[in-house]
């Protein structure tokens, strides 16, 4: 089984007016682990949140596919139903609403009515992807993200990816903050994941991620375009040398679109 | 003897009243006392929210509700109030101004505890009323509507809990206005003695939409060193009705006094929440959630006033409003002179679903001392697209995102109400009233 296959066009992308994303191409297929590197304020969240449909993103340009179908013309929660999955950078708190009960909602939101998960089902799942995670049983009963640490609303990410299992997951700086006990624990999760349908696009600026995922394929991100790909291979160099390299073979003297996005 | 034509009761029909249900002088005495008083004193004046034209005097006054013998003749809108897998054990429902069902568990009446209607109470209690009815917490002549209140009561509770006793099962009223034209002049007064505890909840209902009442309740509510109570309660008058609530709260040292308050009438509002950490290391948690919709018009009031050093106050306001109503929210720390290391929290937001629709949240902090601590937080807005976004990356839709997010926002009070009956209804009414 091959999985789904998301294409990214010459993606052009603004916020507030602003050009950010200047003609992204990538495409990424089931069973293919690719990591997006690059200095910050070069792009690389906003592609991630650009893919997903956040509100102030505008794609001006260019085009997103998923197994052919037109991204940019779904709503937000229709990019869900059709197999895409975004681990935030910073997750929105939400007071009232208990973890579980969302997930739940979440879980039976990409199923056909009348074939909704049981709960008994749903509390096993939630229970063992929960111990895979080393998260403390009681964080089901708090209210989604609320109160988290900055460690525990990753890892609820990675709990919401485990059990919602898309098609294509795109994971925007899931290792900032973690210390690297938390990391392992995160990247167990994501390995878990893998198999030959899934495809997952893991956006970040350190390497460190890398240690614990081997992606198939990386590509550095500079002035809001996809610069170099390459294999494994290219993000250990950027380990050992930095991003220096690149700018001087591409002849770049500052990666960033030129004001913090 | 020339009465304000606006109010058709007079001396003559409050003396019959009281005399119809054998009261004590007293409480002739204050009857009367309280209708001569209600002539001259003002309408109160809650902030930014004009009353003047609000209907307080047109109802019937004196309504008997039929005694029922099973909880089954209920009708369903009223057993929804009831947990029925649990034998209720403590519940008094009122229909229109008498008891239609009361029952109280044994071993509770054995130690002392007295849970009945206010009428019953008055002519069998009569010292013990006497001495906490409208004394220490709401007085007659505060203004227009507490003095009619007291002239006029027509139903309501007394719960007494004597010291040392702690009451495990929640106390469960009921008040159901089934003539839709049935005003309510209810009180509730609240005793818990020294080192006691209770937990009470009540639901008011009346199904009036074209024809026109009103409700002016108070409740007092009076914890003694110690003492903890927890009040939850589930306010749903039909647009037929104007309501006037008056909650009021006295903790004395060390008591803990808690209110869940759901407020959901559909008719025109005024509700205050005052309650008065009187005590050292006194404690309140006042918390109200209430929705508006239609025109409707509504001004709430939370307050709690710190005396007592150490005292610790949190008031919490959830709000939100659709159509063209509109509704302002007052929260109010006050800390006097003398009621040192106290701490006063306070938080009010409104939730906006149209653009038609007007709320306000007024964060008042007054503080007459310097070694405290106090805080506020209040906000005025629609629900926040970036965590509808939020939602929706998981594949719930926007409308479910939104219920989500609105449920999540009235929670608070939903989730401390005690009964899971009430809870349960006070979700359906939000669901009802949102969607």
């Amino acid at each position: 089984m091959a999985g789904s296959t998301l294409e990214i066009k010459d993606l052009h992308v603004e916020i507030e007016g602003l050009e950010i994303l200047k003609g992204v191409n990538l495409t990424i297929n089931g069973g293919e682990f690719h990591a997006v590197m690059g200095p910050n304020g070069t792009g690389k969240s906003t592609l991630a949140s650009a893919i997903m449909g956040h509100p102030k993103y505008e794609v001006t340009q260019g085009e997103i596919l998923l197994d052919g179908e037109n991204v940019l013309e779904m709503e937000v929660d229709e990019r869900a139903q059709a197999g895409l999955f975004l681990a935030m950078q910073y997750p929105s708190e939400i007071s009232g609403v208990t973890n579980s009960d969302f997930l739940r909602s979440s879980i039976n939101a990409q199923r056909e009515e009348g074939d909704e998960i049981s709960l008994m089902k749903f509390i096993k799942d939630m229970d063992s992807k929960m111990e895979t995670l080393d998260m403390d049983k009681n964080m089901a009963q708090r209210y989604l993200n609320e109160g988290f640490s900055g460690g525990e609303k990753k890892r609820n990410e990675i709990l919401q990816l485990m059990m919602i299992q898309p098609a294509i997951a795109i994971l925007d700086e899931i290792d900032s903050g973690l210390d690297i006990d938390a990391l392992k624990v995160v990247a167990k999760g994501i390995n878990e994941m893998r198999n030959d349908a899934f495809g997952c696009l893991i956006i970040t600026h350190y390497q460190r991620l890398l240690n614990y995922i081997t992606p198939d394929k990386v590509h550095v991100m500079m002035q809001g375009r996809v610069v170099k790909s390459g294999g494994p291979e290219l993000s250990q160099r950027l380990e050992e040398e930095g991003y220096d390299w690149i700018k001087q073979e591409l002849g770049i003297e500052d990666e960033t679109i030129g004001q913090k996005a | 003897m020339t009465v304000d034509v606006s109010l058709p009761y007079d001396k003559e029909y409050v003396t019959q009243f009281s005399n119809g249900l054998q009261e004590p002088e007293w409480m002739r005495n204050l009857r009367l006392d309280a209708l001569e008083k209600s002539e001259s004193l003002q309408l109160p004046k809650p902030d930014k929210t004009n009353i003047s034209k609000w209907n307080f005097t047109e109802f019937k006054h004196n309504v008997q509700g039929e005694v029922i013998d099973s909880l089954e003749d209920l009708p369903a809108e009223i057993q929804d109030f009831l947990d029925k897998e649990k034998e209720q054990q403590n519940l008094v429902i009122q229909r229109n101004h008498t008891v239609a069902y009361a029952t109280i568990d044994q071993e509770l009446k054995d130690q002392g505890v007295i849970f009945t209607d206010m009428a019953s109470a008055v002519r069998d209690h009569s010292d013990l009323v006497q001495k906490y009815y409208m004394n220490d917490a709401v007085h007659v002549d505060e203004h227009r509507l507490t003095a009619l209140h007291a002239a006029l009561m027509n139903g309501g509770i007394f719960l007494y809990v004597p010291k040392n006793v702690q009451i495990e099962e929640p106390i469960q009223a009921i008040f159901w206005q089934e003539d839709p034209e049935a005003s309510l002049i209810n009180h509730i007064l609240v005793v818990a003695e020294e080192n006691s505890s209770v937990t009470y909840v009540e639901n008011y209902i009346s199904h009036n939409k074209e024809e026109k009442t009103s409700a002016n309740n108070v409740t007092e509510v009076i914890a003694k060193d110690g003492a903890k109570v927890s009040f939850g309660a589930v306010d749903n008058f039909d647009s037929g009705t104007t309501v006037y609530t008056n909650r009021r709260g006295v903790a004395y040292r060390d008591a803990v006094i808690e209110w869940a308050l759901g407020q959901m009438n559909e008719g025109d509002t005024v509700s205050e929440n005052i309650t008065h950490l009187i005590g050292d290391n006194s404690h309140s948690n006042a918390k109200t959630v209430a929705i508006g919709r239609g025109k409707q018009k509504q001004n709430f009031t939370a307050n709690i006033t710190h005396f007592g050093q150490g005292s610790d106050g949190y008031i919490l306001q959830h709000g939100v409003m659709k159509d063209k109503a509109s509704a302002i929210f007052n929260g109010i720390g006050k800390i006097e002179h003398g009621a040192s290391k106290s701490n006063a929290e306070q938080e009010s937001r409104v939730l906006m679903l149209s653009k038609d629709a007007r709320g306000d949240a007024n964060p008042i902090l007054l503080i007459d001392e310097d070694d405290v601590t106090a805080g506020h937080a209040a906000s005025v807005g629609r629900v926040d697209p970036v965590q509808l976004y939020y939602l929706m990356s998981r594949g719930i839709s926007k409308f479910e995102a939104e219920r989500l997010i609105i449920h999540g926002f009235l929670a608070p009070v939903v989730k401390q109400l005690p009964v899971e009956a009430v809870k349960r209804q006070l979700t359906q009414v939000i669901e009802r009233k949102v969607y």
